[in-house]
């Protein structure tokens, strides 16, 4: 009876098994079934994380394809750098399904070298950059080559309360200087808003102070690893140096500036001890939505102003960061042509204007700033346009992410900053690391 | 008396290597049930080591797939020579050594409280304990993280009255700080699992010994010391090799608390930039047979010089 017992259970264990093997099996080619049915091709859109805004935009040119195709969204990871990891992975790996990338622009050599990227076709190089910034373009390009396609742009200003500004005998309808904001923060005993953590944010900010004293990080981008020069060993990277561990030895940048990101700038400079800061646009957004909960008092965004990235030099014009998102099509995509199409409604100026106005990503074209809600969302929006005009990219080769990580090691804490070591001892270590004689 | 000595030893001797049918059967059936897992373990395990050895003597970039080529042992050196892999180990080896100790201790006293219980509350209590340890390791970590970190944690504001805490104490800026938090987070969250073999290893303590040492006039110290522990050394000992090859590949806390800032970089976070985040296999595949040797060497010297007996805690037959 009890044999009998095990071999029945046995039995029905068996039954329900094979059951459950021949219902997932007639599920997966019910799938398979459908996918290969004659409906439009599926582009897949890797996108960075945003408010939905890139979402929207697939939906809405889905619409517009009339049935020529249907765009999904992927999403990639927060982090640029984890965005390009899995990017670069995929790629190599000749993952058919990279028909669109939003890839982060000083990451774009490195794809385009080995033949990552699809060419961009003639007529859509064309299009999609008339009107564009010059930083855009010179972000989307690889050996005088558009390689991707200008999406939206992005670059930081210079917050500042006005109170503060006031206080400290400021005149910021005039172009204002690091070393004049750092004596006011002094003077006022505040904190400045910059961002020390050991992350990308640090490159960002070492390169728009080494441009704005007109030096360059590398001097000749397209060259192999073993040629590669840097110039952190500059009298730019010497002042630059100066900055940066004044602000850090002194606690100008309050105690969390070895750990400050975007986020912890923008959360330190509405507090008590705020003063001035350098920021991208989401930050407006973001202090008017607090508001709108109850977070924020209307009162510290009624006393926020915003002028141009601030100089390093008083007599040179400054040179802000330069961030932003460009397309980019895999080279072994199945549907290139689609997505090259899909592209093209994508960064209409309309749906670049759609995207700030939503999303608070400023667009790469310029006539999309002339939209009307533009200036009323954004009463910052030409100063930002200003900037995106002088704004300068990040070093542009093929192994920029071993000059920032290098960089980063190398220039936090920022109170370890020293100007008389920093520079020389930096540009050292990357230059070993580029030639494979160091560890990173 | 001789001749009955003689043929008392004889069957002892001849027991050994003859097995009966049964015996053998069931030896040939354990192979047929194991074989296929040992072959796909050995597939599984050996193919992705003996790939990362031969990656290993090449330059080769995963974004320059046209560029590699055969550089031998240059990477080792490379490692070897660097000061990085050094700093690196020694983190490793500190967060290790600290852990292991501090968790033998705590996870000690724990199986104690949970070996005594009264039998109605063992079952909550063991709950309770194991927590911590059946959290995500990575979850836990954000947990640590957003616990300390000066701009949302809460610690500096609870502990304010603590002397060296204040509201301006960056926890994740300076070396002794952010090690701190991150072996103590590790305690937290593996202490549970050291003192579940550690009970496991109170249980197998005859109570007969115990009894006896007491009736004997025994303190509890002596009991402890002279009974209870020489008599756990096989579950103390493999809760220390098992926690110390746990600790020595430590990844998550660190890669959410400081990514290496503050020289907190361990081995494997080492490996992953490599590997991972600069995209150099072959670099990356060296940093990774380094740190395989190393778990190895752990391996080896806890059974060789500690002589810990891994076939000692089958259930104390």
């Amino acid at each position: 009876m009890a044999d009998q017992k095990v071999t029945q259970t046995v039995g029905r264990r068996w039954r329900n098994g094979i059951k459950a093997v021949a219902v997932v099996s007639a599920l997966g080619f019910v799938a398979t079934a459908c996918s290969g049915s004659s409906g439009p091709p599926t582009l897949t859109w890797y996108i960075n994380p945003d408010d939905g805004g890139q979402a929207a935009i697939a939906q809405k040119c889905t619409e517009q394809a009339n049935g020529a195709y249907t765009i999904e969204t992927s999403l990639l990871p927060n982090d640029a750098a984890s965005q390009r990891e899995q990017l670069a992975r995929r790629l190599a790996a000749g993952d058919s399904s990279m028909d669109i990338m939003s890839l982060d622009p000083p990451y774009i050599p490195e794809l385009a070298e080995p033949g990552f990227l699809a060419p961009v076709p003639d007529d859509i190089a064309q299009s999609s950059t008339q009107d564009v910034v010059q930083g855009a373009i010179d972000g989307a390009t690889w050996k005088g080559e558009l390689v991707t396609v200008p999406f939206w742009a992005n670059t930081q200003i210079l917050w500042y309360r006005k109170s503060v500004a006031e206080a400290a005998g400021l005149d910021m309808t005039q172009p204002v200087t690091w070393d004049q904001l750092i004596e006011a923060a002094r003077s006022q005993d505040k904190y400045l808003g910059v961002q020390g953590a050991r992350a990308e944010s640090m490159t960002v900010w070492l390169n728009a102070l080494i441009a704005s004293g007109g030096g360059e990080i590398v001097v000749n981008p397209e060259a192999s690893a073993e040629e590669l020069q840097l110039g952190l060993d500059s009298p730019q990277g010497e002042k630059a140096a100066e900055i940066i561990s004044t602000i850090g030895t002194e606690g100008l940048g309050g105690p969390g500036l070895p750990t400050m990101d975007e986020n912890a700038s923008m959360e330190l400079f509405q507090g008590d001890q705020g003063s001035f800061m350098v920021n991208y646009n989401f930050v407006w957004p973001a202090m008017q939505s607090a508001v709108e909960e109850g977070s924020l008092d209307q009162s510290v965004v009624d006393d926020i102003g915003w002028a141009v990235f601030p100089r390093v030099d008083a007599d040179t014009e400054a040179a802000p960061p330069l961030g932003g998102i460009n397309l980019g099509v895999g080279a072994d995509s199945d549907h290139v042509d689609l997505a090259y199409e899909a592209i093209s409604c994508i960064v209409q100026p309309e749906n670049q204007t759609e995207y700030f106005v939503t999303n608070g990503n400023a667009p790469a074209v310029r006539s999309a700033f002339d939209d009307p809600s533009v200036a009323q969302d954004f009463p910052m929006a030409t100063t930002i346009r200003e900037s995106l005009d002088i704004a300068a990219p990040r070093p542009q080769t093929p192994y920029y992410n071993e000059v920032s990580t290098g960089i980063q090691q190398t220039w936090t804490p920022p109170s370890a900053v020293d100007p008389a070591s920093t520079p020389a001892s930096s540009q050292q270590f990357i230059t070993e690391v580029l030639r494979g004689e160091r560890l990173l | 008396m001789s001749t009955t000595t003689e043929t008392a030893r004889k069957p002892v001797r001849e027991a050994r290597p003859v097995k009966s049918d049964r015996a053998k059967a069931e030896s040939r059936l354990g192979w047929l049930l194991a074989g296929p897992a040992f072959v796909i373990m050995l597939l599984v395990t050996a193919y992705p080591i003996l790939q990362a050895v031969y990656d290993s003597l090449f330059s080769y970039r995963l974004t320059a797939p046209d560029d590699r080529h055969f550089v031998g042992l240059a990477n080792y050196g490379v490692i070897l020579t660097d000061w990085v892999w050094w700093r690196d180990l020694l983190v490793t080896l500190l967060v290790t050594v600290v852990t292991v100790v501090v968790e033998l201790i705590l996870g000690f006293a724990l199986a104690l409280v949970m070996h005594g219980a009264l039998k109605s509350i063992r079952g909550i209590l063991r709950t309770a304990i194991l927590v911590p340890y059946g959290i995500i390791t990575v979850v836990s970590a954000f947990a640590w993280y957003y616990a300390f970190d000066i701009n949302s944690g809460f610690v500096n504001q609870w502990f304010s009255w603590v002397p060296g805490i204040s509201p301006d104490l960056n926890w994740f800026a300076h070396f002794e700080t952010s090690i701190a938090v991150i072996i103590a987070s590790e305690i937290w969250k593996t202490t549970p699992f050291i003192s579940l073999l550690l009970l496991s290893g109170l249980a197998q303590v005859p109570g007969e010994l115990t009894e006896a040492a007491k009736v004997d006039g025994a303190t509890r110290w002596e009991v402890m010391r002279k009974v209870t522990l020489p008599n756990m050394k096989a579950a103390i000992m493999v809760a220390v090799l098992f926690r110390a090859l746990d600790a020595f590949r430590i990844f998550d806390n660190v890669f959410i608390m400081t990514n290496g800032a503050n020289s907190t970089e361990v081995l494997s976070l080492l490996a992953y930039r490599t590997s991972i985040g600069r995209l150099e296999i072959g670099m990356g595949s060296a940093v990774s047979v380094l740190l395989f040797i190393c778990v190895l060497l752990i391996a080896f010297i806890a059974i060789k010089v500690f002589k810990v007996d891994l076939a000692g805690t089958r259930g104390g037959n």
